[in-house]
């Protein structure tokens, strides 16, 4: 009880004329040293999972699963460009699908989220038709449209568009009435508070709905790749299961795995440009 | 410019209630007038004043400014609330300008003058949730002015301020819509603020709501609230209220007062 209290915390004072590294390392820990460990593990247990197969004698011809034929392979991929002609193909059919998302899960977000009675209308198809597998839809896109690449683009967007059209309808929910109020006695019309009230206001919501949707859609893409086409990141990875090339098969999945991770921090940064919320 | 206005016999029910909450209010406001309506929480003066704005309409009787039936919103007859409610996606001259922007009439130079006149001129380009509570409430002023209405009305626009903001808004607002020559329709549960700002008052009783008296406040601006002069303002009209709406007050007015808000009923104070 009779130690004094240090007026600063010691992670804050630095000493005299000198440098804290305590301080430093800490940063460095919480900015890199975290991913890095987590990404470590995650190597580990791969590693772990190839020697289990590789030790039994059972299993030891998938023993190309584990790491370092899987990046020694995918060196290869990126040097010769199969990665990128694979990549390529896939990402158009996401960017399409997610397109038609927006286009048709906006609209009627923002229309379930300003009608009540819409909403009570919608509620219980929607609630059904959402929870239906979008991969249950596969005969279904495969009879309606001509090209495989319609089909895959059909399956994207219906996995892509509850989360988009559910994030609009709660982002205009949300929106203070008064914002409302105030625009119409400032003379505002139907467009204007559509496009200078309601748009600028949902924003971030329509960017959380495209990040949930980038999500299913990139899980929905691989399968949906199985169907017909001889292109892309799901046809590599079922090309590669029936050669029996088990590197490749698991290069692709780090492919896949990486692109993810990327397309998810676009949607972050994109929500917090599209955010509102500005701090002091 | 300023419009004369006339309440012509308003009664209003709100849907699945029983009771009118205002009943047969008959009201002429002069161009220029500064009016204080103030009241209990309860008694519809903030119902009344959302009439007067179009933004609700009555059941029965209308509003006519300068002979016209208001049945919409318009910018001519502006509205400001408790809240700012400014649009933090823009920056504070964006906001004040929106107005003008709905109504395809852009003015640079007005917008500067407005922003000078209520002491935001270095703040312009700012975001608006960077702004104090007071600073909040003078873009949502400038915003108010920009479409040059001719008529204001405030909803207890300063009650969510300190007291000191408060003062110097209120002195602010009553000398520009002087120097403006606009109406003013001030909704208040502050005796302070009415005797600051209006040069006539109207009490307002709940159950039904409905105009129980009035008393004019015959001082000139700006108003010295340290003066002997306001003191005595204040405390007739603190008299008045006190014998006009307590003698007014049926039993079950308590409950309603309660239902309708939950602002702090300072006119009782």
């Amino acid at each position: 009880m009779s130690t004094p209290q240090p007026i600063v915390s010691d992670s804050l004072a630095a000493p005299e004329g000198g440098f804290d590294w305590g301080q430093l390392g800490r940063f460095m820990l919480s900015r890199l040293g975290y991913p890095i460990i987590g990404i470590l593990v995650l190597l580990a247990i791969w590693w772990l999972g190839g020697w289990a197969i590789a030790s039994n004698p059972d299993t030891e011809s998938f023993a190309d699963f584990a790491p370092a034929p899987a990046f020694a392979r995918l060196l290869e991929l990126l040097a010769n460009g199969y990665v990128w002609e694979a990549t390529t193909p896939s990402l158009i059919r996401i960017g399409l699908g997610l397109l038609w998302a927006v286009v048709i899960g906006v609209p009627i977000g923002v229309a379930i989220g300003l009608y009540a009675s819409l909403r009570e209308v919608t509620h219980v198809p929607f609630q059904f038709l959402r929870m239906i597998s979008p991969l249950a839809w596969m005969p279904v896109a495969v009879l309606a449209f001509a090209t495989w690449d319609g089909a895959i683009v059909f399956l994207i967007a219906v996995a892509a568009i509850w989360p988009v059209l559910f994030s609009t309808a709660q982002g205009v929910r949300r929106i203070d009435p008064l914002w409302f109020k105030v625009a119409k006695n400032l003379g505002a019309d139907g467009f204007q508070m559509l496009y200078r009230i309601i748009m600028p206001a949902i924003g971030q919501d329509i960017f959380a709905g495209i990040r949930l949707a980038v999500g299913v859609a990139w899980i929905v893409l691989v399968p949906a790749e199985y169907l017909g086409v001889t292109s892309g990141l799901g046809y590599a990875i079922n090309d590669a299961r029936d050669t029996l090339e088990y590197n490749t098969l698991a290069a692709m999945v780090v492919v896949i795995g990486v692109i993810g991770f990327f397309l998810d921090g676009i949607c972050v940064s994109l929500i917090k440009h599209f955010s509102w919320h500005h701090e002091g | 410019m300023s419009a004369n206005i006339s309440i012509d016999y308003i009664t209003h029910t709100f849907k699945g209630q029983s009771e009118p909450t205002l009943k047969d209010i008959a009201l002429r406001i002069e161009p220029g007038e500064k009016i204080a309506l103030i009241g209990r929480s309860g008694c519809g003066k903030s119902t009344l004043l959302h009439m007067l704005a179009g933004l609700l309409k009555p059941s029965e009787g209308c509003v006519r400014i300068r002979g016209h039936q208001v049945t919409k919103p318009s910018a001519k007859w502006n509205m400001m609330f408790q809240k700012p409610s400014l649009y933090p996606w823009m920056n504070v001259r964006q906001n004040a300008e929106l107005g003008l922007v709905f109504n395809g009439q852009k003015d640079p130079q007005k917008i500067n003058r407005l922003m000078d006149m209520v002491g935001l001129k270095d703040k312009a380009d700012a975001h608006v949730q960077s702004l104090s509570g007071g600073q909040q409430q003078r873009v949502a002023l400038a915003r108010s002015l920009a479409t040059s209405p001719d008529l204001l009305l405030l909803d207890e626009p300063f009650s969510a301020l300190d007291a000191f903001t408060r003062s110097s808004l209120q002195d602010e607002v009553a000398e520009i819509t002087s120097k403006e020559q606009l109406t003013l329709v001030i909704v208040t549960h502050d005796i302070d603020e009415a005797v600051a700002m209006a040069d006539r008052v109207l009490i307002m009783s709940a159950n039904p709501g409905h105009i129980v008296g009035e008393m004019k406040i015959d001082l000139p601006y700006p108003r010295n609230r340290a003066s002997a002069s306001f003191s005595q303002q204040r405390e007739a009209l603190m008299n008045r209220f006190e014998s006009l709406v307590n003698d007014h007050v049926p039993h079950s007015s308590e409950k309603n007062a309660d239902a309708e808000s939950g602002n702090a009923t300072q006119a009782a104070a």
